[in-house]
């Protein structure tokens, strides 16, 4: 076996998973309002101390992680199904049809006179943005889905998403035109919130983790196929057809639970494969789940620096891992430009 | 007994027929398929790996319809050898070559050290053993054409059906490919190959010489009747003569 290869992939594990313990640690120290360590040591002692930690901060913070993961396997995946470095775990309509569902819930209550943001209404309200973003996420890759006429040709897919992304935002604008008081909670889902994450989502993200990181190992061999052309792959006896739904299934499931419980998160889906095949090339396999780990770390980070860079204010995640995504992006291109 | 045949076969790609009623059984040794461009040889060749379904007749297996066969065992009784392929991306060579024991390995089964032994083999035999820890895209055309074909053999499938495999490769390396494929014969794999160079092709058991999408002979590489034929589809571009035992296709260059 090639062991410069095994050394670097090894690295790049163990880095990882010291890297998001460590990050896990350092996000139960920073609350909504910057670092405050004290809370922390007082969590055996202070009632208090001990709900801020373990119900607000713990659940937020690995819930971060999660939901980086989430996006980071949803971008591997993407990337390996296009054949294209550039592909986004969003580009099949999810994030558009997710923010559809968010700004017709937020129009309907607006309308119907319930403002959600009543104390009394607020678990209720958010459950229902969290569905209606899920179900529009889902939505949004069937459209596509129907447009391209199934997963089969990569470029229709592609066309269907962009056209799908399209005419789903252009819905959401004629909304907030008709129900103005929409158009707040529009703008926060698009720059992405993790503050809203509990111990139930948390579960949620969890079994999403686990259930598109099993699948998408399962399918990665295909993915690798896929590489030597398809038809070399359908001798090898890969089914195409079930392979590419099955994958577009995974993105879509990672993508709308991540989208439903934190809003839209730009880059850390396109950024985290990136780096990881920069560290570590390797089969697919290694890629997608190395690629969950580097989003979890990445989007934690982020979420520490956003408590914490101009607190007590906080940034939105999603400026931030923007932000960040595409510094990293711009300096891949200089370098490419220079070499 | 193993037997892989097509009967009756016409496929149509668009509007264009590319196969009319081709009828073929791939005997035991090496067999070639040649003709001008756009015969259909590679055409044939997809159908009988069944990469495309003909719209007449049908493609056997062992006895049974190709069609009837699950893609997994398909897969591990004939390897395909695309005829370009554009594979670049982060595997290394030995990890493209194991690609070629996916149809062996169960859902979640990792590779067991038979498939290592026969993934060792397929590159000793396609010599590119040195190279196992490169990438394909660090390759020459040339080297990169062996390490698919080591793909295509750690397959171990009793057919190795390659298309056109000696593109990008330089005579020592055609040579080298000769002596792959007479390897694979001595272990009773049935090649059939699509093959551009006429004198390459002389070296094979069998010729199989096809034109406008039909088979118009085919027979033993000695055959004058099959020299004949070879000329006849060439529109007596070119003449057969023997050179140091062997038979070599030669062009007349007058109109050039």
């Amino acid at each position: 076996m090639t062991s410069p290869d095994r050394r670097r992939r090894a690295r790049l594990i163990v880095g990882l998973a010291l890297g998001s313990a460590a990050l896990l640690g350092v996000g139960l120290g920073a609350g909504s309002d910057g670092w405050s360590l004290d809370a922390l040591w007082r969590v055996g002692s202070s009632p208090d101390a001990a709900l801020i930690v373990g119900q607000i901060r713990a659940p937020r913070t690995l819930g971060a992680w999660l939901t980086g993961a989430l996006l980071g396997l949803a971008g591997a995946v993407a990337q390996g199904l296009f054949r294209n470095p550039l592909a986004d775990p969003y580009l099949l309509g999810s994030a558009s049809g997710a923010s559809l569902g968010v700004v017709l819930v937020l129009a309907a209550s607006a309308l119907s006179g319930h403002a959600i943001s009543l104390v009394t209404a607020h678990a209720l309200a958010h459950l229902g943005l969290v569905s209606a973003a899920f179900a529009g996420a889902l939505l949004g890759v069937m459209l596509t889905l129907l447009l391209a006429r199934g997963a089969q040709q990569s470029t229709r897919l592609l066309l269907a998403g962009v056209v799908v992304g399209v005419v789903l935002s252009a819905f959401s604008d004629l909304v907030t035109t008709v129900a103005p008081e929409a158009m707040r909670g529009k703008q926060a889902f698009l720059l992405g919130n993790t503050g809203f994450l509990g111990w139930g989502s948390c579960a949620a993200l969890a079994i999403g983790v686990v259930a598109a990181g099993a699948l998408s190992w399962r399918l990665a061999r295909a993915l690798d196929a896929l590489v030597l052309g398809s038809d070399t792959a359908v001798s090898l006896g890969v089914h195409l057809q079930h392979t590419r739904l099955a994958l577009v299934a995974v993105m879509a499931l990672a993508t709308g639970l991540a989208v439903s419980q934190t809003g839209l998160i730009a880059f850390v889906g396109l950024v985290a494969p990136h780096l990881v095949r920069r560290l570590a090339p390797a089969p697919a396999g290694y890629t997608v789940l190395a690629s969950g780990a580097a989003g979890g770390a990445l989007l934690l980070l982020a979420d520490v620096l956003a408590r914490t860079l101009i607190a007590p204010q906080e940034v939105p995640v999603g400026v931030l891992t923007a932000l960040l995504g595409g510094a990293y992006l711009i300096w891949l291109l200089h370098r490419r430009a220079a070499t | 007994m193993s037997e892989l045949s097509v009967e009756d076969v016409s496929v149509t790609l668009g509007q264009t027929r590319a196969l009319t009623h081709v009828s073929l059984t791939v005997r035991a040794g090496w067999t070639a398929v040649v003709g001008p461009n756009g015969a259909g040889k590679s055409t044939l060749l997809r159908a009988m790996a069944g990469l495309l379904t003909p719209h007449a007749g049908r493609v056997k297996l062992d006895g049974q319809s190709l069609s009837r066969w699950s893609r997994a065992e398909r897969a591990r009784r004939l390897a395909w050898l695309a005829q370009q392929s554009d594979a670049r991306g982060e595997l290394t060579v030995r990890e493209v070559v194991q690609l070629g024991r996916l149809p062996h390995l169960g859902l979640f089964t990792a590779p067991a050290p038979h498939d290592e032994a026969q993934v060792d083999r397929a590159m000793a035999d396609a010599e590119c053993t040195a190279w196992q820890d490169r990438r394909l895209q660090e390759l020459s055309g040339g080297e990169r054409q062996r390490v698919l074909l080591a793909r295509a053999l750690a397959v171990g499938a009793p057919y190795l059906l390659l298309d056109e495999p000696t593109t990008h490769l330089d005579p020592v390396h055609q040579a080298a490919l000769v002596r792959v494929i007479r390897r694979q014969v001595r272990q009773d794999v049935r090649v059939l190959s699509v093959l551009h160079d006429l004198s390459l092709a002389l070296l094979a058991d069998r010729l199989v010489v096809m034109k406008g999408g039909r088979v118009h002979a085919q027979g033993a590489r000695d055959e004058p009747a099959l020299h004949a034929a070879l000329v006849e589809v060439f529109d007596g571009a070119i003449r057969i003569v023997r050179v140091d035992a062997q038979w070599v296709a030669l062009a007349h260059w007058d109109g050039a």
